[in-house]
């Protein structure tokens, strides 16, 4: 008898990666015209190889699970070559989620410090971008730039995995140059 | 009388505070208080929460013997009250939160150090009646010590290695074993409870769904029913069975996720792929249906914000049935890796006392022999018309963590079946009443049991609004799982518990 992961893993090598499997990622909305762009710009600018580091700095936690969407087997970011990794050090981008709360504010200035540059901040969420719904609370300082520059802002409250797609294409395009 | 008073017997000396609802407040003179946190030493009767106001200090009880929910509070003009902490270990960081937000000492408290309140608010004691300035520099926190011949200590975050939410741990390893385990949290400390502060409604729900992302359905939902018991309001029963459509959708979704989360970090990253292809059908269901992935801001005082359409429905029991069937696959999975087992069995154990002592709930609780469930005790539309089945386990280690969350699953895939199958037609909310009160909301999110209180003016201001995370009751007791395990291991235990920072900062 055949084991379960070998079963497992065969039927997934048949049906081929998800990203490609049509009853999963219909495309109503221009997803396939966003992955193709992101495809050519990420290999243009980049080699292939993007590293970004998530730092949350007062986020509900909404915009983590988008992130993690990213990288689940539908969208697949790693595909297009851009990573997650586990050191700021590492890093070229770092992804910014939430209000930038007081409590955090030392710690996200000093992991934008251990970035080596060059290095590009994006600001995911609303939050990011001026507090969002928490504005005006005696516990932010307000948005991510309010303690670090920020590059790049992907609107959405989580945005969508789309629209962190076309947020990663945008900053490539301004990478690039 | 020593003996089995009950909780309301108890509180029947107090005074009963008008409108508020649907359980009775009790208002105690010091001297009640006292003797309510002597009696609490014994009595069987769980902590749901407790908070603050700037003159006031509240808890929320329940008498596990006969079910009674009571809110008691206490005036506190005097700006200090007799500790809970004293005999109710879960209420130690809950109080000295309390100190740092309303500036009302617990009296008793052994451990006196500031717990939210990092020295980097722009004034301390922000939400009394009179802030005081901040110190001039963040003082250091003082973590607890321990001592012995080759122990080392591990600082590990805020920011991690992974894409989670940010917190402090530290530990004491001997070699690879962990002896202590201390957490420093509050860095995602928003300021939740000080923008609910005479807000208008639709602020504050907004800002409410966002206590904890993950959990926004639940949040929502105890906000929307401790509104609506304040203003005596009755919705339509087609809301009550599309607030239980949410709120499973939101409970499939994460224990899906976690399930391939903790697997992953067991170093079996098949799992999470494959989770994370089931949790993305559930959050595209959401969308179609709903307009919103994760739902936020779907549940409203008064009912829900959007209808489903009999397409969508349909559509909904169709995916089911695959999704159903690929799960079951998943967990089929799990239990032939021999492999995966070992690191999961016998892995950060937490004792059914423990849990018990600690109130915790949700997985955690479920886990260790500890059944409570919001939806049964004290229930709430509809799950009284539903049959559903609550797992319980004993082993109270990362294994019987993702078993009862498999289970959990199976059982809400079954809720969402009746809940087609039964969806009353008519309106989906109603107009609120313009009247004063206070109300409690009671809720079970992934999670556990999430409490909302909430203040109303006439005039449809959110006076005040409390919202309480299980989290409180189960951070805790990750300190107490991991002792003995190797350091190498937390970040497995630590998401078999996966409990919400966001949510417990606020
Ligand atoms: S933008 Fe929305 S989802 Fe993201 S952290 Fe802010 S409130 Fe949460």
């Amino acid at each position: 008898m055949i084991s379960p992961i070998l079963h497992f893993l065969f039927r997934h090598l048949i049906k081929g990666p998800h990203t490609m499997r049509e009853r999963i990622a219909p495309d109503p909305d221009g997803l396939g015209e966003l992955v193709a762009a992101l495809e050519r710009a990420a290999r243009r600018r980049l080699g292939r190889s993007l590293s970004i580091r998530a730092v949350d700095s007062g986020s509900c936690n909404g915009c983590e699970l988008e992130i993690h969407a990213v990288n689940n087997p539908v969208y697949d970011l790693e595909r297009f070559g851009i990573r997650f990794v586990a050191s700021p050090r590492h890093a070229d981008v770092l992804l910014v989620t939430g209000p930038a709360c007081c409590n955090m504010a030392e710690a996200l200035a000093r992991t934008y410090a251990a970035t080596p540059a060059p290095k590009w901040v994006v600001a995911m969420g609303d939050c990011a971008r001026d507090g969002g719904c928490f504005a005006g609370s005696y516990a932010i300082l307000g948005g991510t730039d309010a303690v670090v520059p920020v590059d790049l802002h992907i609107p959405g409250c989580p945005p969508t995995p789309k629209q962190i797609l076309s947020g990663l294409l945008a900053l490539l395009d301004t990478a690039g140059r | 009388m020593i003996g089995n008073v009950s909780l309301l017997e108890f509180l029947s000396s107090g005074q009963l505070v008008e409108n508020h609802r649907p359980w009775p407040r009790y208002r105690l003179d010091g001297k009640a208080w006292r003797a309510l946190v002597e009696r609490l030493d014994a009595a069987d009767w769980t902590l749901m929460a407790e908070w603050g106001e700037p003159t006031e200090i509240h808890v929320a009880l329940r008498d596990e013997v006969n079910r009674d929910i009571a809110v008691v509070s206490r005036p506190a003009f005097d700006r200090r009250f007799f500790a809970l902490g004293q005999v109710r270990p879960g209420a130690v960081r809950i109080e000295r939160a309390i100190r740092d937000l309303w500036g009302l000492a617990p009296e008793g408290l052994e451990d006196q150090r500031p717990w939210l309140d990092h020295g980097r608010w722009p004034s301390r004691r922000p939400l009394s009646a009179q802030p005081q300035p901040p110190a001039e520099a963040p003082p250091a926190y003082r973590f607890l010590e321990a001592e012995g011949v080759g122990l080392h200590q591990i600082p590990v975050g805020p920011v991690h290695a992974g894409v989670i939410e940010p917190g402090h741990f530290r530990f004491h390893a001997q070699g690879e074993t962990v002896v202590r385990l201390e957490e420093r949290l509050g860095y995602v400390h928003r300021g939740v409870e000080g923008l609910l502060r005479d807000a208008p409604l639709d602020k504050a729900a907004k800002v409410i769904a966002r206590v904890s992302g993950d959990s926004t359905v639940a949040y929502s939902l105890a906000f929307a029913r401790a509104v609506e018991a304040a203003l005596g309001c009755e919705i339509p029963p087609r809301a009550h069975w599309l607030r239980a459509l949410m709120a499973e959708m939101e409970r499939m979704a994460n224990h899906v996720f976690d399930f391939g989360a903790v697997c992953n970090d067991a170093a079996f990253a098949i799992m999470l792929s494959h989770m994370g292809v089931l949790r993305e059908q559930l959050v595209r269901a959401n969308a179609a249906m709903f307009g919103h992935r994760l739902l936020m801001d779907r549940i409203v005082p008064g009912g829900v914000a959007t209808d489903l359409s009999p397409e969508g429905a349909e559509a909904l029991r169709h995916l089911l049935h695959n999704f159903a069937k690929n799960f079951r696959k998943a967990v089929a999975l799990y239990d032939s890796a021999p492999s995966l087992l070992d690191r999961t069995a016998g892995t950060g154990i937490t004792y059914a006392s423990l849990v018990h002592r600690f109130g915790a709930g949700g997985v955690v609780g479920r886990a260790a022999g500890r059944a409570h469930d919001a939806r049964r005790t004290p229930g709430y539309p509809p799950y009284d018309e539903l049959d559903f089945d609550i797992p319980l386990y004993a082993e109270g280690d990362v294994h019987a963590r993702l078993m009862v969350r498999a289970e959990e699953v199976r059982a809400s895939l079954a809720i969402v079946a009746q809940i087609l199958d039964s969806l009353p037609k008519g309106a989906i909310s109603v107009p609120l009443p313009q009247v004063a009160g206070e109300g409690m909301g009671v809720v079970e999110g992934f999670r556990g049991e999430v409490v909302v209180w909430v203040r109303m003016a006439e005039d449809g201001t959110v006076l005040h609004c409390h919202p309480h995370d299980p989290s409180w009751f189960q951070w805790p007791l990750l300190e107490a799982a991991i002792e003995g395990n190797i350091v190498a291991d937390f970040p497995l235990c630590n998401k078999s518990f996966n409990c919400s920072y966001a949510g417990h900062d606020r």
